[in-house]
C-alpha cells in the first residue's frame, strides 16, 4: 500500500541520489588519476584510477539498486515512481518501471557504462594503452553522470507525495520490452569500450595486432547483445502492436540499427587487424563511429527532435546537452582520429581476391549501409531546418536503397570464409560453392513457379536466404571434408572444429534464416477482417478463424474483453484453440490489443480482436482481424541464430587465449 | 462480486464510448482495384500518427484516408493520380517515398554516391600497394652501381675498424 507521508527515516532516494554524485565524482577523479598515471609513468596513480574506475560502477550500482527498490515498494513521494509505477502493477513490471522513463533508463545506462569501464579497468592490457583507456571510459562516465545529476535526475521527491502513481503505459507492459531496454543498453553501451580502446591506441600511436585481439570480444559481445534488444524489441512490435509489423523503419529503431551495422563491420575489419596487422586505421574508425552512432541514438531519442513511438518526451534543454555530449565525445575522437590515423604503420599487403579483400568489400557494404541508415534518419529533420519543407522517409525508401547494398553483401558472404588470407583462390571457391548456388537457383525456380501469387522479388528473396544458408553450411563441409575423406575422419574434424567456426556458420546462416522468414512473409501476408457474432468465423489464406465466445476477465491492474477463438485449416485439421483480449487500464485510461497468436509450424495466424459493433441482426458482434503470416517464426529465429553464432565465437578459446583473466567474466 | 462485475462491465462500455470506432473498412469489389489500393496504403503515412503507415494505423483519420484512396480508385484513378491528389491536401510528409526533386536529390543519390566514394578509395589504394618499380634509366643504374659498391665499402671498412677496436680491447 502507497504511504501518504514518507517515513521520516526513509533514505532510500537520498542514498540513491548519493550514489549518483559519489559516481560521478569517482568517475572524475579516475579519469584525472588514470591520465596523470599514464602521463607520469606511474603504475601507483594509473591503479588508483582504475580503483576509482570500480568503485564509481558500485556506486552508480547502489544507486540503480535504491531505484529499483522505490519502484518494488511504490514509493510516490519520489517523483519519477509517481510518474512511472502503480501500486497495481505485476512486481515485473514495478521493476521494470525503473527503466521505462529517461531518468531511470540514464541510470541504467550510466550502470552499464561504469560496469564495462570497472571491467576494462581490471583487464590485463599493456600499461599505456590500458590508463589512456581507462581514463577514457572515465571520461565517458562523467559525461553521462553529469548529465544524469544535474538535467535528469530520477531521485526528486514530491512533498506531499501522491496516494496513486500514473503508471507505466500499458504497451510497455510486457515481458520481452521490460528486457529490452538492458540487453540494447548492454549493446549499445558495449562498444563504449570499443570506443576508449581506439581513442588510447590514437594516443598511444599503436594499433597493432593485440589491439585487435582486445577489441574484438567486445565488439562481438556488444553486437550479439544489440541482436538480441533489438530482436526481442521486433518481436515485442509483432505482437503488441496489433498489425503484424515487426520493423517498421522508424527512426528510433533506425537509431538502433545504425550502431549494430557499425558494429557487425568492425567485427570483421578487427578480424583483419588481429590476424593480418592490416586495416588498423579502418578498424579504429569504426570503434568510433560504432559508439558514436549509440551517442547519436541516445540524442535521437531523448531529446525530442524525432516524433516516435519509442522516444521519451523530454525538453529540447537536455536534448542540447546530450548534442553536447555527442559533439564532445565524438568530436574530440575524430580529430584525434584525423591527427594521428595517418601515422599509423600499414600493414600486412593484401590480393583484391583474398579473405581480407572479401571482408573490405562487406565492410565497404555495411558502412554504406550504415550511411544509407544515417542519411535516411536525419534528412527529413536536416531538411526541415534548412528549408522548411517536410517529408517523410519511411520503409519503400529503404527497400530500394538499403536492400540492393545488404543483398550485395549477401552475395558475396559465403565466398569469404573460403578464401585464403593474402592471395585467395576465386574459381577453387566458386567451385566449391558450386552446389550452394545450383540449389539455391532450383529452389527460387520452384518457389516462384509454385507459390501463388507469383512474386519475382519472393523469388529471389528465397534464393538468396538459400544461398546465404547452404553457403555458410558449404564452408563447414568443406573444413570437415565431407564425402571427400573417410567419414570417421570427418567426424573427427567435425569435432575439433573451433567454436568460432560454429559461431561463424550459425551467425551467416541465422542471417539467410532471417531473410528467408523476412521475404516470405512480407510477399505473401494476408489480411482478413470481418465482423464475428459469436459462433461465427472467417477465412485468411488456408486458415479458419472461428469467434466462439466473448467474456469479460479482470487482471491485475486491468479489465479485458477476452474473445475465445479456435483455429483450424480451411480444409479441416486439427483445431486449436486461442485467446485474443482487449485490454483496458484505468489508470491511464488507455486500451491496447494482446493478439491470439496460433503457431503453425513456421507460420503464425495472428489473430486481433477488436471493437464490439452490432451487426445486421442487432445481435453483438466483433470486430476481428486474422492474419496468416507465412513463416513469421525465421524472422526472429535468424537474429537468435545471428547472436548465438555471436556467443559462441566468444567462447572460442582461441580468442581468449592471451585475453587477461579477468575479461573472461564480461 | 457482483458489483465488481457490473464496475467491469461500466468500465468496457466507457472504453467504448471514449473513442467511437472508426467505421470499418470496406474493401472495394473489384480484387484487382483492392490489391492496388492495398499496396498504396503501405507508402501513404498516417498524418497524425507517429511514423505508422495508413495500412498500419488504428487512428480514425488513417480510416478517413483509406476510404479516400478507395474512393478515388473505384473511380479509376491512376495510382500516381491517387498520390498527387493527397500531396496536394497534406503535401509531401504524407508519403513514405519522399518524391525525387532538388531537395530530396541528396537523399536519392547519397548512398549510390557513398558507394561510388568508397570504391574508388578501394581502388586507388589497391592501385597504390601494388605499384610495380619503373625500370631504372641508365643513369639511376649508375648512381645504383655507385652508391652499392660506396656501401660495401664502408661496411668493409667499418669491419675492420670495429676489428681493430676490438682487438685492442683483448690486448
Amino acid at each position: 500500500m502507497a504511504a501518504l507521508n514518507r517515513r521520516p527515516d526513509d533514505v532510500t532516494a537520498e542514498l540513491g541520489a548519493f550514489g549518483l554524485v559519489l559516481a560521478l565524482a569517482l568517475a572524475a577523479l579516475s579519469t584525472g588519476l588514470a591520465a596523470a598515471g599514464r602521463a607520469r609513468r606511474s603504475p601507483v596513480l594509473a591503479g588508483a584510477g582504475e580503483g576509482a574506475a570500480l568503485a564509481s560502477a558500485l556506486a552508480v550500482a547502489l544507486a540503480f539498486a535504491m531505484l529499483i527498490l522505490a519502484f518494488t515498494t511504490s514509493d510516490f513521494s519520489v517523483e519519477n515512481v509517481a510518474e512511472n509505477s502503480h501500486t497495481a502493477k505485476p512486481l515485473l513490471y514495478k521493476i521494470a518501471g525503473a527503466w521505462g522513463s529517461h531518468e531511470g533508463s540514464l541510470v541504467l545506462w550510466c550502470l552499464v557504462l561504469t560496469a564495462f569501464g570497472a571491467v576494462l579497468a581490471r583487464g590485463r592490457l599493456p600499461f599505456g594503452l590500458k590508463s589512456s583507456a581507462v581514463a577514457v571510459q572515465g571520461g565517458l562516465s562523467t559525461l553521462f553522470l553529469a548529465f544524469a545529476v544535474f538535467t535528469s535526475h530520477p531521485f526528486t521527491r514530491l512533498d506531499p507525495a501522491p496516494f496513486q502513481g500514473a503508471s507505466l503505459n500499458p504497451l510497455l507492459q510486457d515481458p520481452a520490452l521490460a528486457l529490452h531496454p538492458p540487453l540494447l543498453y548492454a549493446g549499445y553501451v558495449g562498444f563504449s569500450v570499443c570506443f576508449s580502446l581506439a581513442v588510447a591506441a590514437l594516443i598511444e600511436g599503436r594499433v597493432d595486432a593485440a589491439w585487435g585481439r582486445w577489441v574484438r570480444p567486445w565488439a562481438l559481445a556488444s553486437w550479439a547483445l544489440l541482436t538480441v534488444g533489438i530482436g526481442l524489441g521486433a518481436f515485442w512490435a509483432y505482437y503488441e502492436l496489433g498489425w503484424g509489423g515487426w520493423w517498421f523503419w522508424d527512426p528510433v529503431e533506425n537509431a538502433s540499427f545504425m550502431p549494430w551495422l557499425a558494429g557487425a563491420a568492425l567485427l570483421h575489419s578487427a578480424i583483419v587487424t588481429e590476424r593480418r596487422g592490416a586495416l588498423q586505421g579502418w578498424s579504429v574508425f569504426l570503434a568510433i563511429l560504432a559508439f558514436t552512432f549509440s551517442m547519436l541514438g541516445a540524442f535521437l531519442v531523448r531529446s525530442g527532435v524525432l516524433t516516435s513511438v519509442h522516444a521519451f518526451a523530454v525538453d529540447p534543454q537536455r536534448g542540447l546537452m546530450l548534442l553536447g555530449i555527442l559533439g564532445a565525445a565524438a568530436g574530440l575522437a575524430f580529430a584525434l582520429f584525423a591527427w594521428r590515423a595517418p601515422r599509423l604503420a600499414g600493414g600486412g599487403l593484401f590480393a583484391p581476391v583474398s579473405r581480407e579483400g572479401a571482408l573490405v568489400l562487406n565492410n565497404l557494404f555495411l558502412a554504406a549501409a550504415a550511411a544509407t541508415v544515417l542519411l535516411g534518419t536525419l534528412y527529413p529533420l536536416i531538411l526541415e531546418a534548412a528549408s522548411g519543407q517536410t517529408i517523410s522517409v519511411g520503409p519503400p525508401y529503404f527497400n530500394l536503397t538499403f536492400t540492393p547494398l545488404m543483398a550485395a553483401a549477401a552475395l558475396i558472404l559465403p565466398a569469404g570464409p573460403l578464401l585464403a588470407w593474402k592471395r585467395g583462390d576465386l574459381p577453387g571457391a566458386l567451385q566449391r560453392l558450386a552446389w550452394a548456388a545450383g540449389l539455391a537457383v532450383v529452389l527460387a525456380l520452384a518457389g516462384y513457379l509454385l507459390w501463388a501469387p507469383r512474386q519475382a522479388v519472393a523469388a529471389v528473396g528465397l534464393a538468396m536466404g538459400a544461398w546465404l544458408i547452404l553457403g555458410s553450411l558449404a564452408e563447414l563441409l568443406d573444413r570437415v571434408r565431407l564425402f571427400r575423406a573417410p567419414l570417421a575422419e570427418t567426424g573427427r574434424r567435425l569435432r575439433s572444429l573451433p567454436l568460432g567456426a560454429w559461431g561463424m556458420t550459425l551467425a551467416h546462416a541465422g542471417l539467410g534464416v532471417f531473410v528467408l522468414g523476412a521475404v516470405v512473409e512480407t510477399s505473401f501476408k494476408t489480411e482478413t477482417a470481418q465482423a464475428l457474432a459469436p459462433g461465427s468465423s472467417l477465412v485468411s489464406g488456408p486458415w479458419r478463424v472461428t469467434l466462439n465466445a466473448v467474456r469479460v476477465v479482470e487482471g491485475s491492474n486491468y479489465l479485458a474483453e477476452q474473445g475465445r477463438l479456435t483455429v483450424e485449416r480451411a480444409s479441416g485439421g486439427a483445431a486449436r484453440e486461442i485467446t485474443a483480449e482487449r485490454r483496458f487500464f484505468p489508470a491511464g485510461g488507455q486500451t491496447t490489443t494482446e493478439v491470439g497468436l496460433d503457431f503453425r509450424g513456421l507460420d503464425d495466424v495472428y489473430v486481433v480482436l477488436g471493437e464490439r459493433r452490432r451487426d445486421a441482426a442487432g445481435t453483438g458482434a466483433w470486430t476481428v482481424r486474422a492474419y496468416w503470416n507465412p513463416w513469421a517464426r525465421l524472422i526472429f529465429l535468424g537474429p537468435a541464430l545471428m547472436a548465438l553464432g555471436g556467443l559462441l565465437s566468444l567462447l572460442d578459446r582461441r580468442l581468449r587465449l592471451g585475453v587477461p583473466k579477468g575479461r573472461r567474466t564480461a | 462480486m457482483r458489483l465488481r462485475w457490473l464496475i467491469a462491465l461500466l468500465a468496457v462500455l466507457c472504453m467504448a464510448a471514449a473513442e467511437p470506432p472508426p467505421a470499418p473498412d470496406r474493401p472495394l469489389p473489384n480484387a484487382a482495384q483492392e490489391a492496388r489500393a492495398e499496396r498504396l496504403f503501405q507508402e501513404i503515412r498516417c498524418v497524425v500518427c507517429q511514423h505508422e503507415s495508413i495500412a498500419d494505423s488504428p487512428a480514425g483519420i488513417a480510416a478517413d484516408m483509406r476510404r479516400l484512396v478507395r474512393e478515388q480508385i473505384g473511380a479509376g484513378r491512376s495510382d500516381d493520380q491517387v498520390r498527387a491528389d493527397l500531396v496536394r491536401r497534406y503535401g509531401d510528409f504524407v508519403l513514405f517515398r519522399p518524391p525525387l526533386k532538388g531537395g530530396t536529390w541528396l537523399l536519392w543519390f547519397g548512398p549510390l554516391l557513398v558507394v561510388l566514394a568508397a570504391g574508388l578509395a578501394l581502388w586507388r589504394f589497391s592501385r597504390r600497394s601494388r605499384v610495380d618499380p619503373e625500370p631504372l634509366t641508365p643513369e639511376e643504374e649508375a648512381r645504383l652501381a655507385n652508391l652499392l659498391s660506396a656501401e660495401t665499402q664502408r661496411h668493409s671498412a667499418d669491419a675492420t675498424s670495429s676489428n681493430l677496436e676490438r682487438s685492442k680491447g683483448d690486448s
